[in-house]
């Protein structure tokens, strides 16, 4: 009966028959000395978030350096020549605020949430900051204490993520997004308060800025206020796009044996380098977004009906890709079979269902339900200005623009299924790949 | 002179701001309340809908019984198996998650206000007529032992489960709620049908909605997803015993880093030394940096990535609990450091500047907590969860504004006790 009703419902509600939303409107400028600014209105509550995002990550560091990105997203707070240690915190708290900060391959990025008539002082404090940081050796030195006590606590910790540390690392031969970003640890041993600073002082700058806010607030006002604060710093002159070290061609499969005793659930990942979304030309990536979810992304795709409903051989399966990268991405599926089934077994599984699935083609039932879910999604993503606020600052540091964002959901559903067996047969026919096995050393499992 | 501007924003902060949500009670015909927060911008709604008792609800032959039903509710309703019930979810892009706690089972569901009463349906057949079908109910079986294998080696959870072992006595809370391999081994489908009938009763169900609803028709919503259940139901449970005193347990496992996990007990909801207790957990362990132990355990000494404490509100033992991490040749330094905290604190008190801050923090950032319909949903299942008053809301920053720091110094010498504080530290530590 259910079922039924269902049917109807889908007919009915086609991707054009969604509403139009009172949230969300954007307004984009770029002040003179090249900062670029995204305003996101919400006027649901009197709240607004800041954020500053640089075109600059664990991907653009100096040879020997790694985690020298995220250590100086940490040395922000230490203070500038106006503000002590802590203060920016203890101001923005003091003002009924929260921040934080956040470093990922291609950004860093600082957020603020205030009441929206707190946002100029936000400006002030993240425009004093971004060229009068002074950093106390002191201080940098325990903060180095801190990262290294994070990196245990994430990493070292973990066997899964020193796992996928080193499939990363296998993935990419020269590109740097085979870096952790939280470094490794014995370049973070010897990372330096001088290194910090040469980083900030090269990337930290108005014109490798993204300023977003969302909220309750007017894209004039907000567009004054950033006059009036981010409009008087001097641009760094010479800062072009950003040039990694490129991917030779890969010609190689390759296999990665991680053996931890604390392995509770053994599993096998496969990856593949994937074409990420590019300016004007996101075709490519939403039929790989698609491709994810129709193979791995819910409980009607085909690795979590075939390997755990049907043949009940897996505990979870999935298929991950993330388009938004500034570089080339991947593509990786996951298996982590039942106890009793070995990871040789679970491996064959996943390429026997990659057979399958050029074998079957797409069921347009199952292909409109997967895009009438992304339609959907962007009225649930609208609920939470925090999210769109992060979704902008994402995009427009991989290389993307306002109109690409916008453009998007379109782009989507104009994706058709021949689209996605175009790109799946380009993603596991023309690329090599990185096998990895998470699983307990040999002797302990006999 | 930025100072000076700097300055100027304190003096604005003399009056806190209201949270500007405004919330009613709506009582359907059938009789079932809920709280609403009603706001047509965006066309959906969310609904938040907490079955008190949770997993403690387990008779004790049947841990893990809760858990495990909870994870079935997806898996086959009414005349859909898995595969039907889940391609229904997503052919009306509705979105239902399922948790399960020592103290409720909760329920999230975000629905398109275009597929509402299609994904009401839904919802109702999983949480009224869920099926248990044998091949679900094995596989899911399978996961949770592969959760609770997954338990057993990450020190993240073996802290907090030692801790409650040692805690609680024979009281359900003194066991994972996901039970063990052996008693989820051992579950029959008629434990699953017993815990399900214990739990889901009307007199359990608290439910927060916020969005695109009016009242009249959250109270035909209500009627139609909840009305069959039955009015009551489900064993009584007792207050958990309190087994330990002070001092350290340290259990052995391979890792860089130890994790640890303390506390003691800590004050009800509805003791009139409440507010200033909940301040006083601000200023000791808040997370923000201007809270005692994060200041002193990271910022000054660089000890660990991040510690702080809560005022868990438990229902049947509330407490004052903390974790960290920290490498094993440090972390006895951080423990010593806490212990002399805890000691200053019931000792001393706090200073003025301590509590000044942390009201204006709490205060500040409380109206800023009510953005959007999944987390206010969230908020006021919460707030009846834990017994509050539906103005609560709109009284709360008043009653954090009125805290004295005579009432801080009564609270801390009542709350902090240096000597029933226990650690328990998982890992490889030197030195202790």
């Amino acid at each position: 009966m259910h079922i039924r009703f269902g049917l109807v419902i889908i007919g009915l509600l086609s991707w054009a028959g969604l509403p139009a939303l009172a949230t969300g409107e954007i307004t984009e400028f770029t002040l003179e000395n090249g900062m670029q600014a995204v305003v996101i209105e919400d006027h649901r509550s009197p709240a607004v978030v800041h954020m500053v995002w640089y075109r600059v990550g664990a991907a653009d560091e100096p040879p020997g350096q790694s985690g020298i990105a995220h250590f100086l997203e940490h040395l922000m707070f230490k203070g500038t020549e106006i503000l002590g240690d802590g203060e920016f915190s203890e101001i923005v708290e003091a003002n009924g605020g929260t921040d934080n900060a956040f470093t990922s391959w291609d950004y860093t990025g600082y957020i603020q949430r205030v009441a929206a008539d707190r946002l100029g002082l936000l400006m002030e404090m993240e425009a004093d900051r971004m060229r009068n940081l002074v950093l106390d050796p002191a201080v940098v030195a325990t903060e180095r204490s801190v990262i290294l006590e994070e990196r245990a606590q994430r990493t070292d910790s973990s066997p899964s993520a020193l796992y996928n540390e080193q499939l990363r690392a296998s993935l990419y031969l020269a590109h740097p997004y085979r870096i952790p970003i939280i470094g490794w640890r014995h370049e973070m041993e010897g990372l330096t308060r001088e290194m910090a600073l040469d980083f900030y002082e090269e990337f930290y700058a108005p014109n490798n800025a993204v300023l977003i806010v969302a909220g309750d607030v007017q894209p004039e006002e907000v567009r004054a206020l950033a006059e009036q604060y981010y409009g008087p710093i001097e641009p760094t002159p010479g800062l072009g796009p950003r040039v990694r070290p490129a991917e030779p061609p890969q010609i190689a499969d390759r296999r990665v044996i991680y053996e931890d005793p604390t392995v509770a659930s053994p599993y096998v990942s496969i990856m593949r380098l994937a074409p990420s979304r590019n300016t004007g030309d996101q075709e490519e990536a939403a039929a790989l977004t698609l491709l994810a979810q129709i193979l791995g992304g819910g409980q009607t795709s085909l690795l979590t009906r075939v390997l755990q409903n049907e043949e009940q051989s897996s505990l979870f399966t999935a298929a991950y890709y993330n388009g938004l990268t500034y570089d080339d991405g991947a593509f990786t599926l996951v298996n982590v079979p039942v106890p009793g089934i070995s990871l040789e077994e679970a491996e064959a599984d996943l390429e026997r269902m990659i057979a399958r699935f050029f074998e079957d083609g797409i069921d347009p039932v199952q292909f409109e339900r997967v895009k009438f879910l992304y339609a959907a999604s962007e009225i649930y993503a609208a609920d939470n200005a925090s999210g769109l606020a992060r979704r902008y600052g994402t995009a427009l540091t991989s290389g993307l623009t306002v109109a690409d964002v916008q453009a998007w959901p379109d782009v989507i559903a104009a994706t058709t299924i021949e689209d996605v067996m175009a790109a799946a047969e380009r993603l596991f026919y023309d690329t090599h790949t990185v096998t990895g096995y998470l699983t307990t050393p040999t002797e302990a499992t006999q | 002179m930025i100072r000076a501007v700097f300055a100027f924003y304190f003096a604005l902060l003399a009056v806190p701001a209201g949270a500007q949500v405004q919330i009613e009670e709506v009582t359907s015909p059938g009789g079932i309340t809920a709280w609403l927060v009603e706001d047509h911008s965006i066309p959906f709604v969310a609904l938040d809908i907490r079955f008190q008792g949770g997993t403690s609800l387990d008779l004790p032959d049947a841990r893990g019984a809760t858990y495990l039903m909870t994870g079935l509710l997806e898996e086959g309703a009414s005349d859909m198996d898995a595969q039907a019930f889940a391609a229904m979810e997503e052919q009306l892009a509705a979105r239902f998650s399922w948790d399960a706690y020592r103290d409720s089972v909760t329920i999230n569901a975000e629905m398109l206000t275009e597929t509402r009463a299609a994904s009401v349906d839904l919802l109702r057949a999983a949480i009224t007529s869920p099926r248990f079908d044998e091949a679900a109910v094995e596989r899911v079986r399978s996961q949770v032992l592969s959760i609770i294998a997954g338990d057993e080696q990450d020190p993240n959870e073996l802290a907090p489960d030692q801790f409650n072992a040692l805690a609680y006595g024979d009281h359900p809370y003194a066991t994972p709620g996901t039970g063990t391999a052996e008693t989820v081994a051992a579950l029959t489908r008629d434990d699953l049908i017993a815990a399900h009938q214990q739990l889901f009763t009307q007199d359990r169900v608290f439910v927060g909605a916020a969005g695109d609803i009016t009242p009249e028709e959250l109270g035909a919503l209500l009627d139609r997803l909840l009305g069959d259940l039955p009015q009551t139901g489900g064993r009584e449970l007792t207050e958990a015993p309190w087994e330990l005193s002070g001092g350290l347990t340290v259990v052995e496992f391979p890792t860089p880093q130890a994790v640890v996990f303390f506390g003691h007990p800590g004050i009800e909801r509805n003791d009139p030394d409440f507010f200033p207790a909940f301040v006083l957990n601000q200023i000791l362990g808040g997370g923000n940096f201007r809270s005692r132990l994060l200041r002193e355990v990271r910022v000054e000494r660089g000890l660990t990535y991040g510690i702080g404490t809560v005022l868990s509100l438990s229902d049947h033992r509330p407490m004052l609990l903390g974790q960290f991490s920290s490498s094993n040749n440090l972390v006895a330094g951080a423990i010593e450091v806490i212990q002399d905290e805890w000691a200053d604190i019931a000792t001393n008190g706090v200073t003025e500047a301590e509590l000044e801050a942390a009201k204006l923090f709490l205060t500040g950032a409380y109206p800023l907590r009510f953005d959007g319909n999944a987390t206010i949903a969230g908020i006021m299942a919460g707030m009846q969860q834990d017994g509050m008053p539906i103005d609560y809301i709109a009284t709360r920053n008043d009653n954090v504004m009125a805290v004295s720091l005579a009432d801080v110094q009564r609270v801390a010498t009542r709350l902090m006790q240096p000597d029933a504080l226990h650690f328990v530290v998982v890992g490889q530590p030197e030195g202790l």
